[in-house]
């Protein structure tokens, strides 16, 4: 049984975020951009676990919707005298008007929500695993769409001189936001449900809970919460193309889930800093640049050690290095016990 | 108008990448019966199968000793993660399995980009030695690939070994009643690492066939090789019906076929838009019959308690 839940598990995976955001704020500006992209995968990894984590049906599909509102906030906030040039065959809705920073994120909040709460509709109905795998058609359909259309933007191509708005403050408090709705969500009845049938469905039903309504509305809040997570994405890189929000940065945020902890708030959080920050520094090396040891890696070294250590994790402790806890002060002591036996 | 561009020519193709993917969904189906897994590493041993039939062309191995290589390589990389990857983890629930299997499958991914750039210095292979087989033949006067035949061919074939093998042998026999309840089946006397390594080495010997037929169709290996076939097929399995096994092919094969037909019935300035058309086709299938196309009416789409 789980004790109830305690301010102190919002507030310890908050604190750190704080903590990277503050540091970030005084190192030097070549490594902010490391800080600020790893603020942005906490708030993207936050929201895939608030389907993922508390439904336990994986979804391969959650990008899809990060994508969408990146594409949303990207090219409604972009300047329209820029925009005549990049995105030529767009609507004219989209081409001839520009919107402001909050108006973006509201924006892409919504069309992210709108969308998985449709897609779900027709995926929540299947079994955990095959809505899982189904969660692919998603993908496929997005990426290929925002690939091709370019009524709708840039097509192949690429947007840039999309306002720079996520700095360090931007990615913080965006991360926090996320962190404060999946907490108050996984607190709510609806949470509280949902992670009844995560841990028994037949039981879960078996006490009136529908396990298809519960799991549609946690896939269109995680919608959501990734249509506002694609949007601080876009205004930290400034520029958006279809293959930035596909396949490799899904691995990459199920990564960072997974070796977390997929069923704690504060295993997403660590994760996401954890593999974010081996990822920069696997970066640095890749393209030369001394990280305290002059070393030159190869391309690709990157993806082998992440997904390495993935595998390694999942093996070893498949509930993750939080072990699918969230935060409490006994965490770090139950830590410093788990070092002589596993 | 539609119609009439959906020719004798684009079904036969559309039968031959239905053969290849029906294969493939054989190899998902045999493992998912007893593991309860979805190995979507499993494209990934096509991969190293590519690749190895590319690196045998590379030293100029002739055509069967390059395929027998392909084989050995296959088979030994499945069994090896059955040995590393699934063994631990097959008290896990199937997401985490699911997961686990997609990490491995960028670590061989990222594995094959790094060796191939040291190589060959850049990101893809030619392969030669089995380019003979995408040659095209006249038949009734459509022109069809070799590799087509071969690989309806292959996999009529294969599928009837498989029934055979299934329905009439000890071990078959085994399988079948480990898919259906691996815990009774357990308790009656069956080996869990015999049927589950049988199970195991049956697909990857189908792995390595798909190599083979995949590399003929498209004869330059990337590390993303058989990536994408690998997400259709997948999809393509749940479509059908996860739970038996002749459903997950009647899947695999329906999503190749169908990916065929609509490319050849797409006007020809919008197939780019085929993924999006059958993804969307597939959502429609889903939401009228959730628990798979080929599934008996009223089948339970709850999961197994």
């Amino acid at each position: 049984m789980r004790r109830p839940s305690h301010p102190i598990e919002l507030l310890g995976p908050s604190a750190l975020v704080v903590a990277v955001g503050v540091l970030g704020s005084f190192t030097s500006t070549t490594n902010v951009i490391y800080f600020e992209t790893a603020l942005v995968s906490v708030a993207i990894v936050v929201s895939l676990y608030v389907f993922v984590g508390n439904s336990g049906v994986l979804s391969f599909g959650q990008l899809s919707f990060a994508a969408v509102g990146a594409y949303a906030a990207g090219i409604m906030s972009t300047p329209v005298d820029s925009k005549t040039g990049t995105l030529p065959d767009a609507f004219p809705f989209l081409r001839d008007h520009a919107v402001g920073n909050v108006t973006s994120f509201a924006l892409a909040t919504a069309i992210g929500g709108v969308y998985a709460l449709l897609a779900g509709v027709a995926l929540m109905r299947l079994s955990g695993l095959s809505a899982g795998i189904a969660t692919f058609a998603v993908l496929e359909i997005t990426h290929n769409v925002l690939h091709e259309w370019t009524k709708i933007g840039p097509g192949a191509g690429v947007i840039s001189s999309i306002p720079e708005t996520t700095g360090m403050l931007q990615a913080t408090v965006g991360a926090l936001i996320v962190m404060v709705v999946a907490f108050a969500y996984q607190r709510s009845r609806f949470g509280r449900q949902l992670r009844a049938t995560r841990e028994d469905p037949a039981a879960a039903q078996a006490v009136g809970i529908s396990v298809h309504r519960q799991r549609l509305w946690a896939f269109a809040l995680s919608g959501a919460l990734s249509g506002f997570a694609g949007a601080l994405y876009v205004h930290q890189i400034g520029s958006l193309t279809a293959d930035q929000l596909y396949l490799e940065l899904t691995f990459l945020s199920l990564a960072m889930l997974v070796v977390g902890g997929a069923t704690s708030l504060w295993g997403a959080v660590l994760g996401a800093l954890a593999i974010s920050g081996l990822d920069s520094i696997l970066g640095q090396a890749e393209s030369g640049i001394n990280v305290g040891v002059g070393v030159h890696l190869p391309t690709g070294t990157r993806l082998v050690v992440v997904s390495g250590a993935m595998a390694l994790v999942l093996i070893l402790r498949p509930s993750g290095i939080t072990g699918g806890h969230e935060f409490s002060t006994a965490w770090l002591a139950r830590l410093r016990r788990r070092k002589e036996p596993a | 108008m539609i119609v009439a561009s959906v020719d004798a020519q684009a079904l036969v193709d559309a039968l031959g990448l239905g053969a290849v993917y029906a294969l493939m969904a054989v190899g998902i189906g045999l493992v998912f019966g007893v593991l309860r897994l979805v190995n979507f590493a499993y494209g990934q041993l096509i991969m190293a199968g590519a690749f190895t039939l590319a690196y045998a062309s590379r030293a100029n191995w002739s055509t069967w000793k390059s395929i027998v290589a392909c084989f050995a390589v296959v088979i030994g990389l499945s069994l090896v993660m059955e040995l590393a990857v699934f063994r631990p983890l097959r008290t896990q629930s199937p997401a985490v399995m699911l997961v686990a299997t997609f990490a491995v499958s960028f670590l061989l991914q990222s594995v094959a980009l790094l060796t191939v750039l040291k190589v060959q210095g850049q990101l893809g292979m030619p392969v030669s030695t089995v380019a003979r087989l995408s040659q095209a033949v006249t038949v009734w006067g459509v022109d069809v690939r070799k590799v087509t035949i071969v690989s309806l061919v292959v996999a009529a074939l294969s599928l009837g070994l498989l029934a055979l093998l299934l329905g009439r042998t000890t071990v078959g026999l085994q399988m079948r009643a480990a898919a259906a309840d691996f815990t009774t089946a357990r308790l009656l006397g069956i080996s869990a690492n015999r049927v589950i390594g049988f199970a195991v080495l049956l697909a990857g010997v189908i792995a390595a066939v798909v190599a083979v037929l995949l590399t003929a169709r498209t004869p330059y290996v990337q590390s993303d090789f058989a990536l994408h076939d690998m997400i259709y097929v997948l999809v393509g399995v749940v479509v059908g019906g996860i739970d038996r096994l002749w459903t997950a092919t009647l899947g695999g094969f329906t999503i190749g076929f169908a990916s065929g037909v609509i490319y050849a019935a797409l006007p020809s300035d919008q197939t780019a838009y085929l993924p999006s058309v059958l993804f969307a086709l597939v959502i429609v299938v889903l939401l009228a019959r959730p628990a798979g196309l080929f599934a008996p009416r009223g089948a339970s789409t709850m999961e197994r308690v």
